[in-house]
Order: C-alpha cells, then sequence, then structure tokens
C-alpha cells in the first residue's frame, strides 16, 4: 500500500474518534445490559440465581414464557408465509395491480406499532363493527392468543415481505422454467427448485419475525387479555409490582433467543442465496404460474389487501365518530380532546425524534466509514457493538436504562436526554448496515487517488466518501425517524410527565377504552411521519432516498 | 421424412403498457423433419427465444399453433412435452451437483435408482463430463456447465432438443470446439434439433437448413449453400455474407442480364432471383461479396482507392472507396510476396461477377 495512503488511514484524529465512540457504546449499550443483569442476580443482596429459580417455578411466569413462544412461532409461521406470498406474486407472477400490492406490502411499516391492536377492537371487540353490529355477536374472542397473532402478522408480514422480495427476485426464473421443461410437475418444481432456493430467505424472515413477535410489547398489552406475554409480564413486575430483580430476569429471558437468533441470522444470511453461474435471464415470465394459480395469488393478495385497508379507515372512522359502537354519529370532539390532551406531547415527540435523526444517521455512517477502515484497530469491535443493539428487546434497554441512569455519574431519567440516547442507539443498527454497504461500494482505490492527491482523512471523508454515502445517510435518517415515531416498547419505562411520547399516550388512552382518541392520535401520528418523510425527501432532492430506499437498508435483516 | 414439428402462423403479442404492442412473432412458419438439425438465425430481439418459449410451452402464443408428429399440443402443460431445452444462461440448478442435475429429469420421470445411476454415467460419458460429478455448477467453467446443459437434456433420450443460443457465453476457441461436440452427438444419436443463434458461422457449419428470421418473419429458408450463394434480400445478404452494398441505377432489362450504372461505370449483372423484379430507372443495391473482390496486380477494369488497412493474421482487410461507397475486401497473406498497400493507394479490383446480387434499395 502506498505509504503516505497508510500514514493518513492512521490519522490520529480517526483513533481519537474511534475511541470516543467506543465508549459511548459501551456506556449506552453495554453498561446498561450490564446493569439490568446484575440487577437480576444480586436482586436481595450477594450473587445469586435465586430470582430465576423462582421465576421458573411459578407457574404464571412460565405460562408466560410458554406463551411468548407459541404466539411467536405462530405469527413467524404465518408472517412467512403471507411475505413470501406476497413476494412470489409481486416478483414472479404476472397479475394485475402488483405496484399497489407492494404499497399496501410496506404501509404497515410506518404505523404505530399497536395501530392494528386498536382496529382490530374497533372491528372485531365488544362493540365491534363486525362483531356487534354485522355479526350480532359478542366478540370474536380477538383478546388473547387468536388476535394477537393476526394483528401481529399483520404489522409484521411487511418485514418477511422486505426480506423474501430480494431473495425472490435473486431466483432465476429460467430455473423453475428448466426443470418444468425436464419434465417436473409444477409441485415438484416448487419443493425441488422454488423453496431450496428461497429457503435462506424464509428461514431469515421466521427468525426476524419470531424475533419481532417475541420482543413486542404494545399489541400484547393491549389485546393480550389473560393471554400473558414475556415482554409485558417484565414491564408488569417492574413498573406495576415495583419488583426490579423479577422484572429484569424476565427481560432478561427475552434477551438470550434474541441474542441467539440475531447471530444464526447473520450465518444464514451470510451464506444467502445461490448466485447463478451465468448471467441470467431478465425476461420476466409467469414462473410457475397456471391461469388459475396466479388467479388464486392474486385474490390471496387482494384480500389481505382489503383488510390492510380495512384497518385503516376503521382508524380513520374511528377518529370521527362519536362513540364507537354506540353512537355512530360524526364529531370531532376527539379531536379537540386529543388536541387538549396530546398536542403538547406530540411536539416533544417530534422534537425528540427530528433531534436524535440526524445523530443516529451521522453517527451510523461514522462508524460504517470506522469499521471500514482497515488500518483501524478494533474495527471489528466497534461493528459488533454497534449492530448489538439490534439484539436486545426493547424492554430489556428500558430497564436497562432506567437501572443505569438512575444516579449518578450517570443521572439521566427524567431527561429528555436518555430518550434521545435510546433512540440513537437503538436504530443505529440500521444506519451502519447501510452505511458499510455503501462504503464498500465505493471503492477503496477512489479514496487511495484522493489520498493521493494529498488530502487528509477528515477532508477525504468530506470531499469523496460522504458524497458517495449520502443516499444511504437519508435512508438510515428516514427509518430512524420512524423508528422513533412509533417506539415504545423500551420508552415506556424511560418517559416522563415532562417528556412523554405519543404511543404511550395512545396506549393510555386504549386502556381506558378511549378509543376514539386513540384512533385519531394514530390517525396524527401516520400522517405526521408520512409529511415529514415527503419534506425530507423533497428538501434532500436524492433520488434513491426516502422511504423505499430506507426500506431496502431494512431487508439486510 | 415427416414433418415432426410444425408451427403454423404463430403470433406472439406483447403489451408494452399504455396500449403499445410489439410483435414478438408475426405469423411465423416453420416446419422441421424427424432427424434434422434445424437453425433459427436472425438479430437480436427477432423473436427467436419467443419461439423456442412457445414451443417448450413457457409461454402461449396469441395466435397460431404449434403441432408435435401431427398433434396439436397448444394446451399441453410444459412438463408433458419432453422436448428439453438448453437455455442460453444453461439454467442449471445451482444447488444440486453435477449428478443431481443431470438426474433431475429422470427423477421427475420417477425412474428406478439404477436406471437413473447408469443413464446419467452413460450422459456424462457422451459429453465428457466424468469425474465432475460431484461437484457444483458454480465451480464449473462455462464450457463444462454447457455440458451439463447438454447432458441433462441428452439422459432424457428426446425425439427432439431446442438449443437457444447455447454457444453465445462461451470464448471463441470454446465456441468453435462445442459447435462439433453438438453436431456429434446429433449424428450420433439421431436427435432432432431446433437451434436458435445470430452467429452466421455457427449457422452455416451445423445446420441442414437455416430459416432467416427478422421482426418475428421468416426471411429465407434452405440450406446453408442456398442461403449463402443465393440471398434473398439485402438484409440476408448483408446477414450472412457480410457483403457491401453499393448503390447504383439500372440502366436497362434484357431478360436476365440487368445493366446498371454505378456512378462512373456501367456494368451488367446477371439477376437470378425470381422473387425480386427490376424497373428501368430503378435505384437498387449491388451486392459484392469480401470473397468474390481480389486485389489485383495486373491491370483491371475498376480501381478503388485504399481508405484502411487491419492486418488480421491469416488475412489483410482492407476498407476501400469504390464508385463512392466504403466495400470491404479480404487479402490471403497466404503465399510469399504479398504487396501491402497504405491508405490512399489507388488499386486494381477484380470481381468474381457471379457472385453480384442486385436488392432492392
Ligand atoms: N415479456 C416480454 N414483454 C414484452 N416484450 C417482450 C417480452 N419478451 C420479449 N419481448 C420482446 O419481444 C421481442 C423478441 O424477443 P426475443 O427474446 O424472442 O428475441 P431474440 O430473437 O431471442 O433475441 P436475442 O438474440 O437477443 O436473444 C423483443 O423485441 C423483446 O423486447
Ligand atoms: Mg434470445
Amino acid at each position: 500500500m502506498n505509504k503516505s495512503f497508510g500514514k493518513i488511514r492512521k490519522d490520529p484524529r480517526l483513533l481519537i474518534t474511534a475511541s470516543i465512540i467506543t465508549l459511548l457504546l459501551i456506556l449506552f449499550i453495554l453498561y446498561p445490559l450490564y446493569s439490568a443483569f446484575k440487577m437480576s442476580i444480586t436482586g436481595d443482596g450477594g450473587i445469586s440465581f435465586s430470582v430465576y429459580r423462582e421465576v421458573f417455578t411459578q407457574k404464571q411466569n412460565i405460562r408466560a414464557i410458554s406463551n411468548s413462544l407459541v404466539l411467536a412461532t405462530l405469527t413467524a409461521t404465518f408472517s412467512t408465509f403471507i411475505g413470501f406470498t406476497f413476494a412470489y406474486s409481486i416478483h414472479r407472477a404476472i397479475i394485475p395491480g402488483q405496484k399497489y400490492f407492494r404499497a399496501m406490502a410496506i404501509l404497515p411499516l410506518i404505523s404505530p406499532p399497536f395501530m392494528f391492536a386498536l382496529s382490530h377492537i374497533l372491528l372485531f371487540g365488544r362493540n365491534g363493527l363486525i362483531t356487534a353490529r354485522l355479526l350480532g355477536i359478542d366478540s370474536l374472542g380477538i383478546y388473547g392468543l387468536n388476535g394477537l397473532v393476526v394483528v401481529q402478522t399483520m404489522g409484521m408480514f411487511p418485514l418477511s415481505y422486505l426480506i423474501l422480495s430480494g431473495i425472490v427476485r435473486a431466483v432465476d426464473p429460467d430455473l423453475e422454467l428448466s426443470a418444468m421443461n425436464l419434465g417436473a410437475r409444477r409441485l415438484r418444481v416448487f419443493r425441488t427448485i422454488t423453496l431450496p432456493l428461497t429457503l435462506p430467505g424464509l428461514l431469515a424472515s421466521w427468525l426476524m419475525v419470531f424475533m419481532g413477535s417475541l420482543t413486542d410489547f404494545g399489541n400484547p398489552i393491549i389485546i393480550g387479555g389473560d393471554f400473558n406475554v414475556l415482554s409485558v409480564q417484565a414491564y408488569l413486575e417492574f413498573t406495576g409490582m415495583g419488583n426490579l430483580p423479577r422484572g429484569t430476569a424476565l427481560a432478561i429471558l427475552l434477551l438470550l433467543p434474541t441474542l441467539f437468533i440475531f447471530t444464526l441470522q447473520k450465518q444464514i444470511l451470510k451464506r444467502r442465496s445461490y448466485v447463478s453461474a451465468s448471467g441470467k435471464s431478465v425476461r420476466n415470465s409467469r414462473g410457475l404460474g397456471t391461469p388459475g394459480i396466479s388467479r388464486a395469488l392474486f385474490i390471496f393478495c387482494l384480500m389481505i389487501t382489503v383488510f390492510i385497508l380495512l384497518i385503516y379507515i376503521t382508524i380513520i372512522a374511528g377518529s370521527f365518530i362519536t362513540l364507537w359502537g354506540e353512537d355512530w354519529s360524526f364529531t370531532l370532539k376527539h379531536l379537540s380532546y386529543s388536541y387538549d390532551v396530546g398536542f403538547k406531547t406530540l411536539i416533544n415527540t417530534l422534537l425528540l425524534a427530528l433531534i436524535s435523526t440526524p445523530i443516529t444517521a451521522a453517527m451510523g455512517i461514522l462508524i460504517a466509514f470506522l469499521a471500514t477502515n482497515k488500518d483501524l484497530p478494533g474495527r471489528k469491535i466497534l461493528e459488533f457493538l454497534s449492530l448489538l443493539s439490534y439484539a436486545i428487546p426493547g424492554t430489556v434497554v428500558g430497564i436497562g436504562y432506567v437501572l443505569a441512569f438512575n444516579r449518578s455519574p450517570f443521572k439521566l431519567s427524567g431527561t429528555a436526554f436518555i430518550l434521545i440516547a435510546v433512540y440513537v442507539f437503538r436504530n443505529l443498527p440500521i444506519t451502519v448496515e447501510g452505511g458499510i454497504a455503501a462504503l464498500s461500494q465505493v471503492s477503496g482505490e477512489i479514496e487511495e487517488s484522493a489520498a493521493n492527491l494529498g488530502g487528509n482523512s477528515a477532508y477525504i471523508l468530506r470531499r469523496v466518501t460522504l458524497p458517495m454515502i449520502r443516499p444511504a445517510f437519508f435512508a438510515g435518517a428516514t427509518y430512524a425517524f420512524i423508528r422513533s415515531m412509533t417506539a415504545i416498547s423500551a420508552i415506556i419505562f424511560l418517559i416522563s410527565a415532562r417528556w412523554n411520547h405519543m404511543s404511550v399516550l395512545i396506549l393510555a388512552q386504549t386502556e381506558i377504552m378511549r378509543l376514539g382518541v386513540a384512533s385519531v392520535m394514530s390517525f396524527v401520528l401516520i400522517i405526521l411521519i408520512s409529511i415529514i418523510i415527503f419534506l425530507g425527501s423533497q428538501m434532500t432532492k436524492l433520488k434513491g432516498t426516502g422511504l423505499p430506499a430506507s426500506l431496502k437498508q431494512l431487508k439486510a435483516y | 421424412m415427416m414433418n415432426y414439428m410444425t408451427l403454423a402462423n404463430l403470433t406472439k403479442k406483447y403489451s408494452r403498457g399504455k396500449g403499445d404492442e410489439i410483435h414478438a412473432l408475426d405469423s411465423f412458419n416453420l416446419t422441421v423433419k424427424k432427424g434434422e438439425f434445424v437453425t433459427i438465425l436472425g438479430p437480436s430481439g427477432c423473436g427467436k427465444t419467443t419461439a423456442l418459449r412457445i414451443i417448450a410451452g413457457f409461454e402461449e402464443q396469441t395466435e397460431g399453433d404449434v403441432f408435435l408428429k401431427g398433434e396439436n399440443i397448444n394446451h399441453v402443460a410444459p412438463y408433458k412435452r419432453f422436448m428439453p431445452m438448453v437455455f442460453q444462461s444453461y439454467a442449471l440448478f445451482p444447488h444440486m451437483n453435477v449428478y443431481e442435475n443431470i438426474a433431475y429429469g429422470l427423477r421427475a420421470l420417477k425412474k428406478s435408482r439404477d436406471i437413473i445411476r447408469n443413464d446419467v454415467a452413460m450422459a456424462c460419458q457422451v459429453v465428457n463430463l466424468v469425474g465432475l460429478e460431484k461437484c457444483y455448477p458454480g465451480e464449473l467453467s462455462g464450457g463444462q456447465q454447457q455440458r451439463v446443459a447438454l447432458a441433462r437434456t441428452l439422459v432424457l433420450k428426446p425425439e427432439m432438443i431446442l438449443f437457444d443460443e447455447p454457444l453465445s457465453n462461451l470464448d471463441v476457441k470454446l465456441r468453435i470446439q462445442t459447435r462439433t461436440e453438438i453436431k456429434r452427438v446429433h449424428r450420433m444419436l439421431g436427435i432432432t434439433v431446433l437451434y436458435v443463434t445470430h452467429d452466421q458461422s455457427e449457422a452455416l457449419s451445423m445446420s441442414d437448413r437455416i430459416v432467416i428470421m427478422n421482426h418475428g418473419r421468416t426471411v429465407q429458408e434452405g440450406t446453408p449453400e442456398e442461403i449463402y450463394n443465393n440471398p434473398i434480400n439485402s438484409f440476408v445478404a448483408d446477414f450472412i455474407g457480410n457483403a457491401n452494398f453499393i448503390s447504383a441505377e439500372v440502366e436497362e432489362i434484357e431478360g436476365k442480364r440487368v445493366t446498371i450504372r454505378l456512378q462512373n461505370r456501367i456494368i451488367v449483372v446477371k439477376q437470378e432471383n425470381p422473387e425480386l423484379s427490376f424497373s428501368e430507372g430503378e435505384e437498387v443495391y449491388l451486392a459484392i461479396k469480401p470473397e468474390a473482390t481480389g486485389i489485383s496486380s495486373d491491370k483491371a477494369d475498376f480501381t478503388g482507392i485504399v481508405d484502411t488497412r487491419s492486418f488480421q493474421g491469416s488475412h489483410t482487410e482492407y476498407k476501400i472507396e469504390f464508385e463512392g461507397s466504403f466495400i470491404n475486401i479480404h487479402q490471403s497473406n497466404m503465399g510469399k510476396e504479398i504487396q501491402t498497400y497504405q491508405a490512399g493507394d489507388i488499386i486494381n479490383l477484380k470481381f468474381d461477377k457471379d457472385l453480384f446480387h442486385l436488392y432492392k434499395k
């Protein structure tokens, strides 16, 4: 390697920056984790695992564990199935309306986490539109496992779709045709060609949704009913009963599977798909589809789409109906009430999201830059630390932050800062990954030649590298923004009267069955998110940013 | 010999959004006799692949029929047609090794284990793949992949194989070698072959019959010799012979003898193409094949000015300004005293006038 270049790479400023960032990651990711772990084993003084023993002997906790696993298994299976069907229909089959199906498959990603649960109550609850009005029955038993599976699946199949759409598209359609051409019937082709080639994606999708469902807090707390799951149980123990050790131990139990899945998932995606050895056919073909199969796929996608639309329409309608199920007249009172109780929170939510978004994106790109700098010692550790927080359930993060930052020297609880820190460090992984992906495309040669022309590393970063990773930056920012606006599981432990969050407020309104108000707030939140994303992409005037690009990055997970 | 396969008025329209339509096939007709090696030759985008995919049953034609042994197979599922195809991209199954790739069709037919092992071994022998059975496609060279694709079809002992530009991903040397290989297999097994390519030398060297195709239609059909010696129009002459075209005007017609005026001179051409008739005063093209022209050291009727010269090893290519147009001439480099010419030199040209053709402009 060029001598002067090597020197620049070892620019002391790089080392200093790297050290500072590492310290920050340790402080805001590892330290809370450590605090939580310590609490769970030193609850009653001295080191012991008695809390865990307790947890595993109490019926309700065992029940919560098995409930969580059952729920996650079902949701992961259904989500993957729907996501795969969508991906296949949109990218392989030839059916009308593919563009719209794609849009619908992505829409749920910008919604508050438990909006589906809310609209589910409106549709199928005791006073639900479909249950009480149309069918005249009490309820469809939506509280509990069934409702949760439906609601989570609707919210999470988009993730499956995103993971699988890339993989389905990567499979050369000629392979299926060729198999059929050699005499294999459709079912056999599907079993021997399509499935094996998409298996890594199916597994990845299943694991990701499993993890998402396991750590979900918003939906179970609203429509879980008697069906206790770990995240809710941990929250109730920790906040409700004030049993910190036990609450923490329950949360830690969530951490084990997610950590395991996190590593497994990386392994699977690494060996991702078989790159076809030679050129790939660009011809679009209807693949295995007969007209009959295409029709079936179309109807399936249409049904899911209609269901999603119904959910959104319900939320909008719920916003303007006096008393759902009793008095169907039009009203603006939810709106004015929401304004009274929620406006300040809305502004604060937005403010904190807007503050943390650029920080997240900038820090993510910076870490990506450091992590791809081959001369930097310990760059792998840096990368690992920054990606780790993806594997930590929100509940654990929330509890960890409470425990770590409630006394000096890090007394942060109740401040806006602690929320910003949660946003930044929880949303960091996606930005880092996006940045690394973008940077590895920026060929090292460009940087080297810039270095040969005599720029120092700060100059190279500003003039050469940054412009080329701008899209990754804005995509990461978009994603971080959405996540901050729709956060719940971690921040529910950290909000204060001064710094509340819309999600928590909506949750509270839902719990006391002020569904109209909850609807208004959800609706406004979605609108606000959409407007900001739109304005952002207009302002940056960059192609390939905004939601679609940010979702593309999400696929990496 | 009976017609093994017939395409009758095959038409395929693709819509390109907003009501825009493209005719990938436009009343395309074709017959293939049993045991014949037929090549469809045409430029990129003329509909060759479309035709093959309809024959294989991957796509449905907009109009027209496909007959196999006299039976209409329009609605027969692709997996029942037993016309294995070698894809341009090979379409090898990346998650299966060579053995499994070749055995795929036999397994689909639920053959017994022993038969499969036996047949796969035979197929490997035929195409020289012995020893590579355990390799995955990603570990094979382009030529080896190509042979797996071929073996995968041969193992089914089909009556007919479809080839879609099977050699286009190979380098020149391998391409010529594989050409002979395919031809050998064709002769050895007596399989009927429908072969698609846009490479004229491939078509000329392998086929019993060539079908020249353009814009989804047949332009000319015949043996390689017929087509090469008597291209029916300027498209074929250009496509298959790399002919030089010189603008001319018809002066006089006497039966088969057509007198034409070039820029500065008048020549007489024998016009034997029954499909064409000219009228006096018509603007036409005079087509001259590169090999119909020579550079003469003696005094000759024609002269031209050397524009550029490029050495090609066995021959030298000259671009020569002749009667207001440019023509390409090949001069063999065999022999000892070959004179070379430089740009600007005026040289004497010798034509084999029997190889002149006239075409409509
Ligand atoms: N699915 C499709 N939708 C729209 N147009 C198509 C589709 N498939 C093919 N075409 C068009 O039909 C025409 C014929 O395509 P085809 O693939 O048969 O050409 P080809 O002769 O095989 O060309 P090449 O030598 O490049 O392989 C082309 O103009 C192509 O753009
Ligand atoms: Mg083609």
